[in-house]
């Protein structure tokens, strides 16, 4: 069957979907340990990420292995994870964020 | 696989994928004469670009120096000058240092023969002596090894980074274990994924060149006192999902594949006969990223996109790769190689970047890519960092 989604690395606490995903919609995530089922609480377009699992707010949004931002609020698992909850840490001239 | 295209070899022993007479504007202010002459006579391409007047000494010499190393490309037979006659591009250094490359060069001055409509007739005339002149020029088979490619992605979405990117990857390291020559760029796009790339430079001095580039690129962007998402990522690559430029630059930086990266090169600089991986410092814009990689040399260019980005450029092929299947069904007018299958139906990604590998070696040999089909390459730029004043 086809994967409606995929984790990129073990590290990861988000997965991208491969397809439009309905909201309330039940799926099976497979990743390199496990295998984790979850709701969708919102309707995922195609390349949009959700969460694997609860994220707090102010924890770093890992995909590839690597932080791609910070969670601005909490956000449940099985939900879309984007601009409205993950805000960037780079290239942030408002805030003087960081440059190493 | 075989590994040979049938291509232009020049003087200078690189080779080129097309035979055309470049028509260079050196100043923004010659664009009209040079698009007249370039209409009036076949096989020519036209090179504008917005630039060459009324900038600091600092960019004025970026604008020539790159002009310079465009001219170079192996792609370009000749090359028709277009001069108004009172920019600040330093023409002379121009016309002197295309001519000690051994390259043939001609050039028409605006205001030295009375206006646009005499400059476009003289202009014509030279530029029909310089096509019969290099239209005898044939195609030999050479070893891959002779080729010099760009890669680019623009209209990312996050299919790119899983998709379309990896598969490229897997095309640029057979390229370079074949002794071949990649360029990549789009600095910008190293923000927040330099920590990986670093990893692969060939010494502690180009790693340092690395984080030097993405930190000015990033103090850049800051000055402007915003948060830089909207301009980048794009609200194109957000509609996509791409969340940040962290996420964008870490899906991006998989098309330059495994390989060592041997040196970061200025904006107009010539990579010449230097072998394997290079870094060059470019913005992500397409028009300024893709002249960067065709002033490098690049004489094909692998352009991965998500959401169908149709641009090619005026001098090297535009090669569109996609992954997402919704772009495929919708824009397939403007893509010349479908990688959506590693999403849709798991396909091997080594299987996908041989087919890309393929379609370098065809288009290097002169088959067209759908950018040059639809006549949508006309669009360049010379990236300068510097005001207008």
């Amino acid at each position: 069957m086809k994967k409606k989604a995929v984790v990129c690395n073990s590290r990861d606490n988000v997965a991208t979907a491969l397809e439009d995903i309905k909201k309330d919609s039940l799926i099976t995530v497979n990743t390199e340990k496990s295998n984790i089922k979850i709701k969708i609480e919102n309707d995922i377009k195609l390349g949009h990420k959700f969460a694997l699992k609860y994220i707090n707010k102010e924890d770093q949004i890992i995909k590839y292995g690597e932080s791609i931002g910070t969670a601005i609020s909490e956000i449940k698992k099985g939900e879309w994870v984007h601009i409205h909850n993950l805000e960037s840490n780079r290239g942030r001239g408002d805030i003087g964020g960081k440059t190493e | 696989m075989k590994k040979e295209f049938f291509g232009y070899v020049r003087n200078s022993g690189l080779v080129g994928t097309r035979n055309y007479v470049g028509i260079m504007s050196t100043v923004v202010c010659a664009n009209e004469v040079a698009r007249a002459i370039k209409n009036n006579v076949n096989e020519c391409t036209l090179i504008t670009h917005h630039q060459g007047c009324c900038q600091t000494p600092p960019d004025l010499k970026v604008i020539t120096d790159s002009l310079i190393s465009l001219a170079k490309n192996p792609n370009l037979g000749a090359i028709l000058l277009v001069s108004l006659g009172c920019e600040g591009t330093n023409v002379d250094r121009i016309e002197k240092e295309i001519t000690a490359f051994g390259k043939p060069v001609k050039k028409i001055v605006i205001q030295e023969v009375g206006g646009s409509i005499n400059a476009i007739n003289e202009g014509s005339a030279m530029a029909k002596q310089l096509l019969s002149k290099i239209s005898s020029c044939r195609r030999e088979k050479v070893d891959i090894s002779r080729l010099i490619v760009g890669i680019k992605c623009g209209s990312s979405d996050a299919t790119s980074g899983l998709a379309s990117n990896p598969a490229t990857g897997v095309a640029v390291d057979m390229l370079v274990k074949s002794g071949g020559s990649v360029i990549f760029g789009e600095t910008t796009e190293f923000i927040g994924a330099e920590q990986i790339l670093t990893k692969r430079a060939s010494n502690k001095r180009v790693s340092n060149r690395i984080y030097e580039i993405v930190n000015n690129m990033e103090k850049r962007a800051k000055t402007m006192g915003v948060d830089m998402r909207q301009g980048q990522p794009t609200p194109g690559n957000i509609a996509g999902g791409l969340s940040s430029i962290e996420e964008k630059s870490l899906g991006a930086i998989v098309k330059s594949g495994s390989c060592q990266i041997e040196d970061v090169l200025n904006y107009s600089e010539f990579l010449g006969n230097r072998k394997g991986l290079y870094i060059k410092d470019t913005p992500g814009r397409e028009p300024d990223a893709l002249t960067g990689f065709v002033i490098g040399g690049a004489s094909v260019v692998l352009f991965t996109t998500g959401r169908g980005a149709p641009q090619g450029h005026p001098v090297a092929p535009v090669i569109k790769i996609c992954g997402n299947p919704q772009t495929v069904d919708n824009l397939g007018v403007h893509i010349d190689v479908d990688v959506s299958s590693i999403l849709t139906k798991s396909s091997s990604i080594k299987k996908l970047g041989e087919k890309i590998f393929q379609e370098i070696i065809d288009v290097a040999s002169g088959k067209k890519v759908k950018a040059e089909i639809c006549n949508y390459n006309e669009t360049m730029e010379i990236w300068v960092k510097g005001p207008v004043i």
